[in-house]
Formats: structure tokens, C-alpha cells, sequence
């Protein structure tokens, strides 16, 4: 599988999507892993969040999934696709009998921006879309109960939005919360009108063991929790699933022993951190982890599953997880 | 609401129906009409007999025009008459466009009894157009209720019917909220809904006739026909309501034929017009749902329907000017070539791109648009949907093959129509052919390959090329062969690409700024030297299988003639590793398909020397003296084998057939040096003997040195005529047969 998802960093010039021959392409977009990331700018980007204001994100499991740019989306109009959406999910829940645009109806729509969440300038606003149920018994009281959520963003993806004509809006990560048939709905509708399209955004065992390098090396105020990887182990016939944790302070002394240049991490790096622990832990219990499957990756900062799901911990370093599985979700929509 | 009913009467009184009088006969004759020339009709007798009909159906319309309050059928035979006369013609013939004002007014006004009004209106049947104005007045006979609700079921049904026979429709257009109306009827309802689907335009869509419409829903619940109509308004006003059909619907209105439809189309095969045929209702919306396990797989390319994502603009618009009317023409109304020509100034594209690869409509319109968008949209969705649905880089895909197969066909196809290959279809390939077992749909993909877009080398290298290898040396010799076939088919891909751009070069972009000539000869020539190898090591691998040397020589027929036939200047031999295998196949049709081969090397060799002598420029390119070199060392092998019997003493090629004496006189056959050439050839042996055979039947001894001098003129004639043509052409072009009688000394001309 690696080779299928290994990262392709750069889109096609568009002008070759057009007639010409491909003479002159990016090269490498079919090959390795990035030999080097820089380190999510933690500080910098945290001054304009409002940790208020995405305090919602938090300890909340999402499923990721890559979005292809949006075709004449416009982000002026987010109540208007607000109304639409929510008569659309109306007519969908009753197949067959037709709603009007723009009334009350049972799930209340609601679309956002979350302005807050970008890397750069470039970067469109994230979109933040909710559903929430109005019980009928109290109208009145405009009781709602969030029912789903799902949203869109873009950080530091330059890459991408750099590279697409103005018609098409790059929001290359979704994230959703709720149940699997609003996913659904939603994207459906995401898929119809913005001629756009979302797939599973799974981590491989590459990505997650940088994950687990990177956050690491972050600092976090209170005592943090451990780092922990969980590894399952292929061909059984029952499932086996290893539970490595490991106490942060030791793992942050680990990784500084390995990290060089401050501020940057390399491919090199991650890989000696990883083999570190391996051989710790087969010098403990004779078994070579190097031969599992990472699948799951806690820490303090965020906990990533290698089936695409992410669970943000810290609200200071959101931005920095986001940059990196907008960097995920671009290498494969191209 | 409308006039009062006692002013109507008969539209034409007298003079009206003198008028008809005219108009009838010349309907007689045609179907058309014609009031000029209806007055010089030479009658034979059958037009007698229907002259005698005419008048008939004249006197008959005549009678209903001037009825009276309620005639009682049973007594009164004149109308009984009348009425059979009306029918028998209607069913036969059709009746001719004046006839609708009259029976309609009479059948709606409620004069006569239901029986009479139920013939009259079953016997509509027109015969070329109805009259706008006829369906008008009845329309206000409707307001106005005189006739019983049968009678306006009828109505409503044969209007539905006719829809397309009507000649205008303007009016009718105007009497939209007339038929809005009539909703409230509950029997009428579904009809109503039917025969305003077919007039409903964008204008008509208004708020107001949503919510009249949803409240129906809510009185009524889920009603086929107002699903209909609904998702109608909702595709013109997608802001406004919208609606999910359930995915088995098939129809959405009942049949409204009735009596009229068969008799229709009897008229019609009896008067031979091509008149427009009532389309079949169309809803984009109701294609059915494949089983599917993840919301998001869209392998189900999906519907073409209108892009909605402009209700903005659409809303502005409603404010300034109600009635403005719709500028874009939906997708799901295109259905015909014509239809594109019309609209193609205010055609979108549907709101799914992937749509179009179902639509060669929109194929044709993609075709001649310049629109970067358009092909980005599509890449994303194509790229997409190719890497989720990939039945050997996905996990547990494997169960839906066939699906896959079916779309990568489709995208193939669409590749053939458009004529290029996409980029998405490209780098699918690259990252999922070093996983491909060469097994998995590999018609298909192997298809897909013949339009990848010309790219740099290093990229086809890695790519195309080596997984492309290892799978070819590994597998069947029908696969080695599919493989060469492809490879022949993108080389040719190519190269119509070349040829296509070369002419459009200075007036578009296309060749792009990196697309210099020399890239493109380096890239063409670095497909042909991959299949020379290939097709080196597989000769070997396969015991030189004739078979396998046909796909090969196959591919050569394209590279010989790249020089005039695609004005590219590159040409590349053969390796010896083809070159000899073919030269000593035991197979004719091998020999004479490279001694073709060989001619046509010739010929463009010649054209390039012949350019460069008279050409006082200084070329951009020319061909190395290398190849030159190669032609003549393998003409030297080729002249010697088939000709002069010299070609262990003569070929010069490091990999050649040169030996020496002493070795040869090992072999034990006698007078080698005269041994080898067209009659001895392995491949030609058996040709030979059947010339002996023929010429000298009673000789048994077949002794094939006896063909030389004139036999050796005659056996060539021979073989011509077995159609070896390749043959033919190489040895007139390429052996210098300086004196007919001593052939031997043939020697081989030199380019």
C-alpha cells in the first residue's frame, strides 16, 4: 500500500490537463515521502486562535476525509447553502415528498466560517457545517441538540490552492462527527453542487509513526499523558494488538536525543526515534515490533488512527495537526 | 375569469367554411396545405372516391358547427351519420387541422350528449397539425364547465396526447395559471400535472405555485405526479424546493394515450410524414441506484442535471424581471444533436462533470470549448474515483470487477471520442500498474495505456515502461502480444497527435512551450527502442513464435513510415534481434511482411535524402548516417538471402548470418554458395515446389535448381500472384536487376 499512497507533493501544471502532452511536469509526484517536514509553527499560529472559540473541536473523534477543490463555491454564501442543505436533507430523509426551501424544518442547518483556522492568508476560511435537531415540543425555547458536525479546512495548503484556477475553492480536509448517514447526506450534497469529491483519509503506518515523533517534541503545560502506540499483529488467526505507552517525559528525552536541527524534522530522524523504541521494547518482551503494524498514535497533543480518524487534544497545537493532515489529504486527491 | 359562454359561437360562420372547403381538398392530397393548387386537380377515380368522402366529412363538419341544444342520437340519423362519418374518416386518415375548432366547441360546449361528445373527442386524431387557437377556445369551453367531468378528463387526456401535434404553443403557455388551476380538481389533478409538465418553463416556476403545490403533497401525500412536477420546478428553481425521488420510479403519470395514440400512428404510416413524435418524459433524477457500499463511490457515473450552483445570479435576476425568460438550457432536455446546435450559446455543463462520459452530447460540446475548469473538474473526479475503485490497490474490491470494468471501459471510450487521454487516466496507471497482476481487467487497462498522453521519458521509465516489462517477460505469449499491440496503439496515439498539432501549432497554445520537436523525437523514439528490446528478449523467451513476430512487425509497419506518413523526422531500425528472426522465419507471411517493411524504410529514407539535398536550408533535423549505415547492412543480409545467395559471405552486421567457408562446408550441402536465396528460403521452399509442381507436372524429380533464368522471372510472377506483396515491392524497389539474365549478379542498391 505504501507505494499507492506514497506522497505526491505537487499537482500537475494545469495546463496540461488541457490538450497538450505532459512535457515538463513536476517530477516525482508517483514517489517517496517528503525527506524532511518542518515543524508545525506552534507559536506563531496559536496568537489568533481563540481558544474559545474551537474549545468544540476538542476531545471529539472525527473521521477524516479528502475533499477535491470545490467547484463555484462561494464563501459569501454559506447561509444560502445553509437553507439548501437543510432542504435537502429534508427531502432525502422523506424520499418522494418535496420541500420548500426556506421553511422550518425538523433539522436546523446551520453553515459557518471558523476564520480562525488557517496557516496562512492563502488559505480559505474553514467551513464549519451542524445539524442540529429542534424537538417540537420545545420550539419555543429554541432547544436544539446537536445531532452532527463536519467541517472543512484548509492550513498551509499552498500546494494545492496555489495551483487551481479561481473557480475552485481548496478545502482538501473534512472532518465529521456524528452519525454516518448525515455524513453522507451532507457530502452528497457537498458532491452534487460543488462538483467535489470526498474519500476516506486513511494514515499509514509512515505518517503515524511521524505523528508520534512530532508531537513528541512538542511542550505541553500540564502533566501530559503518555505516549502510546498501539501495534497489531498480522496473519493471526485472532486479532493481537500490542499497547505500547511509554512515559512522556522519557519519550521527549528520547526524541531530543535524536532531533538535530530544531524546528525541522527529517525522515531520518523519525525513523531512528521509531527504532529506538522498537529495540527497547524487544530487549523487554522478544518481540519485533518493526514486523506489526502501527495503528494507533496518543499523545498528549492528539491521539490519529491509521484508519483515518483524529482525536485533538490540545487547542495551541490545532493548527499544527491540521497542517499536516491537510498535507495528508493533498497527497491524495493528486 | 373568461368571457361569458354565449358569445361563443362558431368562430367562421359561411364564409369561414367556404374557406374550409378549399383547405379540405387540399388536405385530400397531401396532408398539407396547399389552397393554390388544390383547384387544378386532375381526378382519377380513387380521388373520386375520396372526393366523395370529402364532401362527406365537409357536410359533417358543416352540421356540427351549426347543432343545436341537445340532439338525442337515438333519433336523429342525420347525426348519427355525421358522427360515423367523422370517425370512419378520423381513424382512417387523420382529420385536417380546420376540423378541430368545430368538433372540439361542439364536444366541450355540452350541447350533445356525453356518448356523442366521448366519439367526437376519441375521433380527434389529426392528421398533420392542430391549430393553437382550436385547444385555446376549448380551454375556455373548460372554465367555463358546461361539459361533465368525464367529457374534461377526456380533454385534458387527448391534449396530453396531441401535445407535440399542436402547431404553436405560445398561448397555450399563457394560459399556464388557467391549468394551474384546474390542480384542485382531484380526478383532473394527475392529468393537469402531466399536461403542465410538458408546458412548464423556468418563468412558470413562482414561490407561489410551489407552496399550492405542497400543500397538495400534504393533503394528498406521496403522488407520482406531483413528484413529477415538483422535481421539474425544482430543476428550473433549485433554491426554491427540492426533492429526492425514490430510485425505483420508473413512470410518473399515467398513460393518457387512450383511443388516440394507435390511430395516430395508423394516420402517420398512412401519410408518410415525419411528424414529431411525443418524446418519452425524461427525468435525470430517476436513474436507478446500483447497490453501493460507501455513500461516497461514485462509481455510478453520475447524472447529467443542470448545475444549480448559480442562484445567486438567478435570484438577482428574479427581482428585477419576473418574467425574463430562463437562459440556460438544462442538460437533461438535451437529446439530440440538433437540440445541441440550438442551444449551444447557453449550455452549461451539468453540475457532476463525470456525467459527461455518458453523454456524447456533452462530449461534442466539451469538444469545442476552451475551458480549463471543465477538464480540472473532471481530472478530480476521474482521479478520484479511479484510485477508490481500484479493484487491485483497494481492499476487499475484488468483488466488484465487473463494475470496474465497465467504467474503465466507459472511460476508454470516452478517451476513443474525445480522441486524447486524460491526465487522471495517466497517473492512475503509473501508481497502479507496478501493483497490477496483469491479470485483473487487463483488456481494459491495457486499453487505457494506448492514451497515455506523450510525457518525459524519465516519467515513462519509471512508470510505464519497467512495471510494464516485468509483467511482459513473466506472462503468456497472448499477453506479450496484447502488449505489443498496445504499445503499437499508443505509438500511433502519438503520432496522430503530432500530426494533428504540427498544423495547429502557431495558432494555439496546445504545443506547449516545453513540447519542443526534439522533446517529442526523444520520446517517441525511446517507446521504440523499449519495444526493440522487449521484443528481442521475448523472440527468445518464445522460440521466435510466428505469432509473436507478427505483433511485432506489426509495430515496425507503423515505425517505418513515421517519416512520410507523420511527417515526424525519426526513424529507427529493427534490432538484430528482430531483424534476423524475421529475416529467417520459416513462415512466409513473416518474410513478406518484413520485406514490405523494409521497402517502406526505403522510401522514407530516400524522401529524408532527397529533402535534405534539395532543401537549401539547413535542416533542423536530419538523420544520422547511422542509420543509413544500419538500412544498407541489413539490405546487404536481405539481398543475400533472397537474391544472390550471398548472405554468409556478404552480411556485414556484428549480429549478422557471416560464416566462413570451412564452416559451411560442414554442413554437407552441396554448392552452398548458390544455395541460400528465394527458391531455398525456408519460408519460400514450399512455394518453389508448387511452382515445380504446376509448371512441370510430369517432373517428380523437383529439382529446384531448375528455376533460374526465365523460370526464375516466371516463379517470381508466381509468387506475386500468391499475394505475397511485400515481396513484390521490395524486390522492385530494392534489387538492381542489372541484365534478366544473369539474376545473380543482382546487387542491392544503396541509399
Amino acid at each position: 500500500m505504501e507505494s499507492v499512497e506514497g506522497a505526491a507533493r505537487t499537482l500537475p501544471s494545469i495546463g496540461r490537463l488541457s490538450r497538450g502532452p505532459p512535457f515538463g511536469r513536476a517530477q516525482g509526484r508517483f514517489g517517496l515521502s517528503p525527506s524532511g517536514r518542518l515543524l508545525p509553527p506552534a507559536p506563531r499560529s496559536q496568537e489568533n486562535v481563540d481558544p474559545q472559540q474551537t474549545a468544540f473541536l476538542l476531545r471529539k473523534q472525527w473521521t477524516l476525509y479528502s475533499v477535491t477543490p470545490l467547484y463555484r463555491f462561494s464563501g459569501a454564501r454559506l447561509r444560502d447553502y445553509g437553507r439548501l442543505l437543510g432542504a435537502f436533507i429534508a427531502a432525502e430523509k422523506q424520499k418522494g415528498l418535496a420541500v420548500e426551501v426556506g421553511v422550518e424544518l425538523d433539522i436546523k442547518v446551520a453553515v459557518s466560517s471558523l476564520p480562525d483556522l488557517r496557516g496562512s492568508d492563502q488559505d480559505q476560511a474553514a467551513v464549519l457545517v451542524q445539524l442540529s435537531s429542534r424537538s417540537s415540543a420545545s420550539r419555543k425555547n429554541s432547544e436544539e441538540k446537536l445531532l452532527w458536525s463536519g467541517w472543512f479546512c484548509c492550513v498551509s495548503g499552498d500546494d494545492l490552492s496555489e495551483r487551481v484556477p479561481e473557480d475552485f475553492t481548496c478545502l482538501p480536509l473534512f472532518l465529521a462527527n456524528g452519525a454516518e448517514s448525515y455524513t453522507s447526506i451532507v457530502g452528497s450534497w457537498f458532491q452534487k453542487t460543488f462538483d467535489c469529491c470526498f474519500r476516506r483519509l486513511a494514515i499509514s503506518p509512515l505518517n503515524l509513526s511521524w505523528m508520534a515523533a512530532m508531537w513528541t517534541g512538542c511542550k505541553v503545560d500540564k502533566t501530559a499523558s503518555a505516549l502510546e502506540l498501539v501495534f497489531s499483529v498480522p496473519s493471526l488467526p485472532q486479532p493481537l494488538d500490542i499497547l505500547y505507552a511509554i512515559h512522556p517525559e522519557d519519550a521527549k528525552d528520547l526524541w531530543d536525543t535524536v532531533q538535530k536541527t530544531p524546528g525541522e524534522i527529517t525522515q531520518e530522524e523519525v525513523d531512528v526515534f521509531m527504532d529506538c523504541l522498537y529495540s527497547h521494547f524487544h530487549r523487554h518482551f522478544k518481540i519485533r515490533l518493526s514486523a506489526t503494524k502501527l495503528v494507533k498514535v496518543s499523545t498528549a497533543i492528539a491521539s490519529a488512527h491509521c484508519d483515518g480518524f483524529i482525536k485533538f487534544l490540545q487547542s495551541q497545537y490545532l493548527t499544527g495537526v491540521l497542517m499536516l493532515l491537510t498535507e495528508l489529504a493533498i497527497s491524495q486527491i493528486q | 375569469m373568461q368571457r361569458r359562454q354565449s358569445s361563443k359561437t362558431p368562430k367562421q360562420p359561411l364564409q369561414g367554411h367556404h374557406e374550409n372547403q378549399t383547405d379540405l381538398s387540399a388536405w385530400r392530397k397531401g396532408g398539407r396545405i396547399d389552397p393554390g393548387k388544390s383547384v387544378q386537380n386532375i381526378q382519377s377515380p380513387n380521388d373520386q372516391k375520396n372526393d366523395s368522402k370529402q364532401d362527406s366529412l365537409e357536410q359533417a363538419l358543416s352540421y356540427f358547427a351549426k347543432v343545436q341544444d341537445r340532439v338525442s342520437l337515438k333519433n336523429n340519423s342525420v347525426l348519427q351519420k355525421h358522427l360515423t362519418t367523422v370517425e370512419s374518416i378520423a381513424l382512417q386518415r387523420g382529420l385536417p387541422p380546420e376540423g378541430f375548432d368545430v368538433l372540439l366547441n361542439v364536444a366541450l360546449s355540452g350541447k350533445l350528449a356525453d356518448t356523442v361528445n366521448t366519439r367526437l373527442l376519441k375521433s380527434l386524431v389529426p392528421a398533420s397539425v392542430i391549430p393553437e387557437t382550436s385547444v385555446i377556445s376549448s380551454v375556455s369551453w373548460l372554465c367555463v364547465s358546461k361539459c361533465s367531468g368525464n367529457i374534461q378528463l377526456l380533454f385534458l387526456r387527448w391534449l396530453i396526447t396531441v401535445f407535440d401535434f399542436i402547431d404553436r404553443k405560445e398561448q397555450l403557455h399563457a394560459l399556464y395559471g388557467f391549468f394551474f388551476s384546474f390542480l384542485q380538481d382531484e380526478k383532473m389533478c394527475p392529468y393537469v400535472c402531466h399536461l403542465l409538465y410538458l408546458l412548464t418553463r423556468k418563468e412558470s416556476v413562482k414561490p407561489f405555485r410551489i407552496r399550492r403545490l405542497l400543500d397538495l403533497q400534504a393533503k394528498m401525500g406521496m403522488q407520482s405526479h406531483l413528484q413529477a412536477l415538483l422535481s421539474l420546478y425544482k430543476l428550473f428553481c433549485p433554491e426554491l424546493v427540492t426533492i429526492t425521488l425514490p430510485g425505483k420510479m420508473k413512470t410518473y403519470f399515467k398513460s393518457s394515450e387512450g383511443p388516440w395514440k394507435a390511430a395516430i400512428n395508423t394516420v402517420r404510416r398512412r401519410n408518410q410524414e415525419n411528424s414529431l413524435v411525443s418524446q418519452p418524459l425524461f427525468l435525470g433524477t430517476a436513474q436507478p441506484q446500483s447497490r453501493k457500499r460507501k455513500w461516497n463511490t461514485q462509481l455510478i457515473i453520475p447524472a447529467s442535471s443542470t448545475n444549480k450552483n448559480n442562484l445567486e445570479e438567478n435570484r438577482e435576476k428574479n427581482h428585477v424581471d419576473l418574467y425574463s425568460t430562463s437562459e440556460s438550457f438544462p442538460v437533461e432536455q438535451l437529446q439530440t444533436f440538433p437540440q445541441l446546435l440550438q442551444n449551444i450559446h447557453c449550455l452549461e455543463f451539468p453540475s457532476q462533470m463525470g456525467s459527461v462520459l455518458t453523454n456524447p452530447l456533452l462530449l461534442h460540446y466539451m469538444n469545442c470549448i476552451k475551458d480549463e475548469s471543465v477538464y480540472l473538474r473532471l481530472y478530480y473526479w476521474m482521479g478520484q474515483t479511479l484510485q477508490e475503485e481500484c479493484t487491485w490497490c483497494v481492499a476487499d474490491n475484488n468483488q466488484y470487477e465487473e463494475e470496474f470494468k465497465d467504467f474503465l471501459e466507459t472511460v476508454y471510450k470516452t478517451e476513443c471520442f474525445l480522441q486524447e487521454g486524460f491526465s487522471s487516466c495517466e497517473e492512475f496507471l503509473y501508481k497502479s500498474l507496478p501493483l497490477w497482476d496483469g491479470f485483473c481487467c487487463r483488456s481494459q487497462i491495457l486499453k487505457l495505456v494506448s492514451w497515455i498522453p506523450l510525457s518525459s521519458s524519465s516519467e515513462m521509465k519509471s512508470h510505464l515502461y519497467d512495471p510494464l516489462a516485468q509483467l511482459f517477460f513473466t506472462s503468456s505469449l497472448y499477453f506479450k502480444c496484447s502488449v505489443l499491440e498496445t504499445l503499437k496503439e499508443l505509438l500511433q496515439n502519438w503520432l496522430n497527435w503530432h500530426m494533428i498539432h504540427l498544423d495547429s501549432e502557431f495558432e494555439s497554445e496546445v504545443y506547449s512551450l516545453n513540447t519542443t520537436l526534439s522533446g517529442l523525437v526523444n520520446v517517441v523514439a525511446e517507446l521504440i527502442h523499449f519495444v526493440g528490446w522487449i521484443s528481442t528478449v521475448a523472440l527468445r523467451l518464445e522460440n521466435n513464435a510466428t505469432f509473436l513476430l507478427y505483433f511485432i512487425l506489426d509495430f515496425y509497419e507503423t515505425v517505418c513510415d513515421m517519416y512520410l506518413r507523420y511527417n515526424l523526422p525519426l526513424l529507427i531500425m529493427p534490432p538484430a534481434g528482430v531483424f534476423y528472426p524475421a529475416l529467417l522465419s520459416m513462415d512466409s507471411v513473416s518474410l513478406n511482411q518484413l520485406c514490405y517493411i523494409m521497402y517502406r524504410y526505403r522510401t522514407n529514407l530516400v524522401a529524408a535524402k532527397e529533402n535534405e539535398l534539395s532543401k537549401k536550408k539547413t535542416l533542423q533535423f536530419k538523420f544520422s548516417s547511422q542509420i543509413y549505415q544500419e538500412y544498407n547492412q541489413y539490405i546487404i543480409a536481405m539481398v543475400g538471402c533472397l537474391w544472390t545467395s550471398r548472405a554468409f559471405q556478404k552480411d556485414i552486421h556484428p549480429q549478422g548470418l557471416r560464416m566462413d567457408d570451412e564452416l559451411l562446408k560442414k554442413t554437407a550441402v552441396q554448392e552452398f554458395r548458390t544455395s541460400f536465396n528465394i527458391v531455398y528460403h525456408p519460408a519460400m521452399m514450399g512455394y518453389a515446389v508448387l511452382f515445380l509442381q504446376q509448371a512441370w507436372p510430369d517432373d517428380t524429380t523437383f529439382d529446384l535448381s531448375l528455376i533460374k533464368g526465365k523460370r526464375w522471372n516466371w516463379y517470381l510472377e508466381y509468387l506475386y500472384a500468391q499475394g505475397l506483396k511485400g515481396l513484390k515491392v521490395f524486390i522492385e524497389s530494392s534489387i538492381n536487376r542489372v541484365s534478366q539474365a544473369s539474376h545473380s549478379k543482382a546487387g542491392n542498391v544503396q541509399v
